[in-house]
């Protein structure tokens, strides 16, 4: 039987644990509160973009726009990977950190070989385990977990599109969690230049004539960097979001199997100061007894 | 007629008015009741707005994009 004062000392740790876990779990529930919101504000905007962008999607020559240029042989790729600052949210960046792993040793391992892989990270987490193993990291923006800033990420999709344009890059990936929930956030991995073709909307048959100003040509150049920007943007924030509800269920679980512990430790604790007065007792009982006699 | 101004990090202006002004690339443009269809690139510069109560209000934006659409104005600003 363990004896009382160490289990004593266990109880107080484990509670303090517990208090630790559970207001970590609040937390995360307002942050992610707020990273729902910038989610469900920026939709409206991206929803509109494109249904502009398919509204002038007829007169788009795609072949001949640089973004939208397959290339034939992809011998230079960069790899864009959002992950968080900080741990304690469950396997959500080891599973970016494997899926990093993943793409360098076996999808794109010859480009690695020949030096062509390169990496933008956002969050420490990555930034750390990609300049620690691989290098060539060409840009790293930890702080932008913290506070999204569509500015900087525009910034950041402005280099990108023209470092692809001068043909430094034949493809670009990223590597985010897209959030479904508060408990499943997916890990995926989609191209992010060259540009998929746009589906083709089908005309109907009394299109609304709009008057254009400049052209309509010119509209569409001027909306398909800020579509990648969104999309980009809408990468950082779906990561940010999954990011506090990851660490919310993982919070969660601690804290529940801290209470399980606890009341384990409660029911030891006892049994031991039970078994410790009955033996007082005992011996006192016995010390009478001896005394009479 | 409605005019809504959106970025992407939250929703501007939202509400009735009666003329706006607008900073087209090739200089500013007005938008009045009824006007056709349009889609526009706007540049740097402030957006006008008079309001029911004939009260002007104005918003800064950096450029975006305008459509003009059955009395309803959408302005994706950045």
């Amino acid at each position: 039987m363990a004896n009382l004062k160490e289990v004593r000392t266990r109880i107080a740790s484990v509670d303090s644990t517990r208090k630790i876990t559970s207001a970590m779990k609040m937390v995360s529930a307002s942050k992610l509160r707020r990273a729902q919101n910038a989610i469900q504000q920026m939709r409206p905007y991206a929803h509109k973009l494109h249904e502009l962008l398919e509204n002038l999607s007829g007169a788009i020559s795609q072949t001949n726009h640089p973004l939208f240029t397959q290339r034939e042989e992809v011998n230079s790729v960069l790899l864009v990977v959002i992950s968080s600052n900080r741990g304690l949210c469950g396997s959500f960046n080891s599973n970016v950190i494997k899926q990093i792993n993943h793409l360098t040793e076996v999808t794109y391992k010859e480009v690695a070989q020949n030096n062509k892989l390169h990496y933008v990270t956002i969050g420490k987490r990555a930034s750390e385990h990609v300049a620690r193993y691989y290098g060539n990291l060409i840009l790293a923006q930890d702080d932008l977990t913290e506070a999204p800033s569509f500015d900087e990420i525009s910034n950041m999709a402005n280099m990108i599109m023209s470092k692809f344009a001068e043909g430094n890059y034949d493809k670009v990936e990223i590597v985010y969690h897209e959030f479904r929930n508060a408990a499943s956030q997916v890990l995926i991995t989609e191209t992010y230049l060259p540009i998929k073709p746009l589906e083709q909307v089908e005309e109907n048959d009394f299109p609304t004539d709009y008057i254009y100003q400049p052209d309509r040509d010119s509209i569409t150049n001027d909306l398909v960097p800020k579509i990648l920007k969104i999309q980009l943007f809408k990468a950082l924030l779906d990561s940010v979001a999954s990011e506090h509800g990851a660490r919310m269920t993982a919070m969660h679980q601690a804290t529940d199997n801290a209470t399980e512990l606890l009341k384990d430790l409660k029911l030891q604790y006892n049994k031991a100061r039970q078994a410790a007065i009955t033996t007082e007792i005992l011996e006192i009982v016995s010390g009478a007894e001896a005394l009479d006699n | 007629m409605l005019l809504e101004v959106i970025t992407p990090e939250k929703t501007i202006f939202n509400g009735e008015t009666t003329q706006v002004q607008m900073p087209g690339i090739d200089g500013l443009f007005g938008v009045l009741h009824n006007h056709a269809p349009m889609i526009a690139v706007l540049g740097a510069g402030k957006i006008k707005i008079k309001d029911e109560n004939n009260k002007f209000q104005f918003i800064e934006i950096k450029g975006g994009v305008v459509e003009v659409l059955e009395n309803k104005i959408i302005v994706l600003a950045d």
